[in-house]
């Protein structure tokens, strides 16, 4: 279990215990957190679950593959150096702590 | 009087979408959601892929958890059925016997498997594949011994089955009355190299094939399948994927405006200004292809909803998203942006033989769609260039070692570059 903090594009901010084997995107949606859409599921194909990792945030995250990136420039809101799709970060003990900005908008 | 709120009939990702909008856009009515399966609103697109294999469990299927609905104050009624709209005293009778009024009316009513005008399509073992508990009666009929099944139809329900059934061991015939694979949605060049993937991987498929009729066992089994040219196929388990039909029994009877999907405007509307209709039930006019069209996909269910949300929260939009489709058979990803019906030239670009490459499509030298396999950069860059009406012209997409990362990222990029 992590606690994950999604922060909303007003400011407000989300703190809420996910489980394994969710996925940060997953997290959001068990959760009623809007600003996640994540259209096909969680199957890297759509890019509405888009989130940049704040930049102070310290907490390890799994390397992007090939697909992630890819996908990646089509998102709505701009890419940019800290941009990831949730539904690739599976959270285990270690994203204890992480905190994600939602964007403006997802499609 | 009280609002009487907005009713959405039909429970799957576009009436879902609706509801969790309104609430999104500070909808303060009453919200009411009804589904007539008797399961929370859950995503189709596994039910041919992981659910089968059982990668995919229900609960990972499921879209929204019951506190949800509890904590955005929306009625959600499972497994219940609207039996009538009347529109001149605004209320939908449910089969249960109870009764809603509406403000507003969405209808999200979806869509139903076509089935074939043939003898024996009621034998045991003749499936249909829509719902989860399709899928779990298919999943089943899986579990066992290695069977000869035989799938009518090479559209995305029938290929991504076909492909999943294979590659549980099972043996796999293809019958599709069409001359290539997916003849409605991809170009030629799609169709012809996926159907030598589903070769490659042991897959018979019959092409140009009608079905004329199923035989069974004297016990009522499905046993084979006969077809036009005196063929007759051996089949323990037949899948039928043959298209889907709109659900608009609803909208007929209450006398809206119907034909092939629910009719309405580029707002959403049908001719009842009370009444939206949306997602697979729904006919609407798209300015892309200067026509009405009606589209099966999550991306059109999703991206309608949140418009017709809009407009009963007072900010109406037409409805322009350009339409995207995914599809995953055996390890490919094939993704395809726009529509490509009406091109008159196409470029491939990447690498068709380690499956990697796009087929672009332009009308009169604009880019009007793509179709990727394993390209997913060519389908995102795709979408937003369709949406931003711009991209490369037939003469550059041929330029050797064009490619669309370079195309948008390129320092005179016209379009929204942002990689």
């Amino acid at each position: 279990m992590a606690k994950i903090t999604y922060l909303h594009p007003n400011g407000t901010a989300t703190v809420v215990d996910v489980q394994a084997p969710n996925t940060v995107m997953r997290g959001a949606k068990l959760n009623n957190i809007d600003g996640i859409e994540a259209q096909c599921g969680g199957s890297a194909q759509c890019g509405t679950c888009h989130v940049y990792v704040d930049e102070q945030s310290t907490v390890p995250l799994p390397s992007m593959d090939s697909v992630e990136d890819d996908v990646l420039y089509g998102t709505a809101c701009p890419r940019r150096e800290n941009s990831r799709l949730s539904c690739q970060l599976p959270v285990t003990e270690e994203l204890d702590g992480l905190v994600v900005h939602l964007p403006e908008a997802q499609s | 009087m009280a609002a009487r709120g907005v009713v959405v009939i039909g429970a799957g990702q576009g009436g879902l979408d609706t509801v969790a909008a309104l609430r999104a856009k500070g909808y303060g009515g009453p919200v009411t959601l009804v589904g007539e399966e008797p399961v929370a609103p859950y995503q189709r697109p596994p039910l041919s892929k992981g659910f089968l294999t059982g990668a995919t469990r229900h609960d990972e299927l499921t879209l929204r958890t019951e506190s949800f609905f509890s904590a955005q104050d929306i009625t959600l009624v499972c497994g219940d059925r609207a039996e009538r709209v009347e529109p001149d005293v605004q209320r939908v009778r449910l089969a249960s016997g109870g009764t809603l009024r509406y403000d507003k009316l969405v209808l999200a009513t979806g869509s139903r498997p076509r089935t074939l005008p043939v003898p024996g399509m009621d034998l045991s073992g003749v499936l249909t594949l829509r719902t989860l508990a399709d899928a779990e009666a298919l999943r089943g009929l899986l579990s066992g011994p290695p069977r000869q099944v035989v799938v009518l139809g090479a559209g995305f329900v029938g290929l991504e089955t076909a492909a999943t059934v294979r590659g549980l061991g099972h043996d796999v015939t293809v019958v599709e009355a069409q001359r290539r694979v997916l003849a409605r949605a991809l170009t030629p060049q799609l169709s012809e190299w996926l159907a030598g993937r589903h070769r490659s991987q042991g897959v018979r498929l019959l092409l140009g094939a009608e079905v004329t009729a199923l035989h069974g066992t004297p016990a009522g089994e499905v046993a084979g399948v006969q077809l036009l040219d005196g063929r007759r196929l051996p089949a323990d388990l037949v899948i039928v994927g043959v298209g889907a039909l709109p659900e608009t029994r609803l909208a007929t009877e209450a006398g809206l405006l119907v034909g092939d999907g629910v009719i309405v405007d580029q707002w959403l509307r049908t001719d009842d200004r009370s009444v939206y209709a949306i997602g697979d039930c729904a006919r609407f006019p798209s300015a892309r292809q200067g026509r009405h069209i009606r589209l099966e996909s999550v991306q059109n269910a999703s991206d309608q909803a949140r418009c017709v949300a809009a407009a009963i929260c007072g900010e109406s939009v037409p409805y322009t998203a350009v339409p995207w489709f995914w599809s995953e058979q055996y390890a490919l990803r094939l993704q395809m942006a726009g529509l490509t019906a009406g091109h008159d030239e196409t470029v491939t670009v990447g690498d068709p033989d380690g499956a990697r490459f796009s087929v672009l499509c332009f009308r009169a030298g604009r880019l009007t769609g793509a179709e990727s396999v394993g390209r997913p950069a060519d389908h995102a860059i795709a979408r937003r260039l369709l949406s931003s009406g711009t991209g490369p012209s037939p003469a550059e997409a041929r330029a050797p070692g064009f490619d669309l990362k370079s195309f948008v990222t390129r320092p005179s990029s016209p379009a929204p570059a942002h990689a």
